[in-house]
């Protein structure tokens, strides 16, 4: 009961540890190897919680994951390209902000268009 | 001391290893300078964790066909995170994210500028 509670609490501060590391960036490089990281993690845990309950149904999730775990980082990892530094972080609310308006502004404008091509 | 006892505390040891590779790889994650330490750090989890939260699952549930089918499981683990780390590092190199100052000896820059004088040469 102890080990399954130390255990899992360090499971899962790794697995914190690894999501702000997705969430910092700065490359899409480092958030796969992060995510990657956590799909290792949600392996043992899977096991952890078998073993504590000594189920044998949860196997499967474990073949699936070990499988195709990797699928992700190959395919990002294929396209990945130069990318700038500016498009590499997550932007701020204040931004989202203003490109919501931007983009609310421009729809505006088509619609007050066809509305004008409407009455011709 | 009962066989069952014995199992389970190594079941036990197991685990708390296992947690400990991936809590120890969760801060070398968020604290590395650079792709390729990120890398070093995220992959312990990747193989020697799996294959002791495998092992401590096996100790516990003490079943023939289960532990082969863990076994297929540590063997597709180590399979495919070669694979993935291969990819990630070869993107890394291409996109220049390895930092040359960090690196003590940067072997693929050295045989690449070897084979391009090579090239380079007329017959």
């Amino acid at each position: 009961m102890i080990v399954v509670a130390i255990s899992g609490a360090m499971l899962v501060t790794g697995a914190i540890l690894a999501m702000l590391r997705v969430e910092k960036g700065p490359s899409m490089l480092d958030r796969v190897i992060a995510l990657d990281m956590i799909t290792s993690i949600l392996i043992i845990g899977v096991a952890l919680e078998a073993a504590w309950n000594r189920r044998l149904d949860t196997v499967p999730i474990l073949v699936a994951l070990a499988l195709v775990g990797f699928i992700a980082s190959v395919t990002v990892a294929r396209y990945a390209a130069v990318e700038p530094e500016e498009e590499a972080r997550i932007k701020t609310p204040e931004e989202v902000a203003a490109d919501d308006a931007e983009r609310e502004a421009l729809e505006e404008a088509i619609a007050a268009h066809e509305a004008g091509e409407d009455e011709l | 001391m009962s066989w069952d006892l014995a199992f389970d505390i190594a079941a036990g040891i197991c685990f708390l290893a296992g947690g400990f590779l991936s809590l120890a790889a969760g801060v070398g994650v968020r604290r590395f300078p650079d792709l390729l330490a990120r890398m070093h750090a995220g992959t312990k989890p990747q193989v020697l964790g799996v294959i002791l939260g495998l092992a401590g699952y096996g100790f516990r549930v003490r079943s023939g066909p289960i532990i082969w089918t863990l076994l297929l499981v540590g063997l597709f683990q180590m399979l495919t995170a070669p694979v993935a780390a291969h990819m990630v590092g070869r993107a890394g190199y291409r996109t220049g994210k390895v930092d040359q100052d960090l690196l003590a000896v940067d072997e693929l820059t050295m045989d690449l500028n070897e084979a391009r004088e090579q090239t380079d040469q007329p017959d």
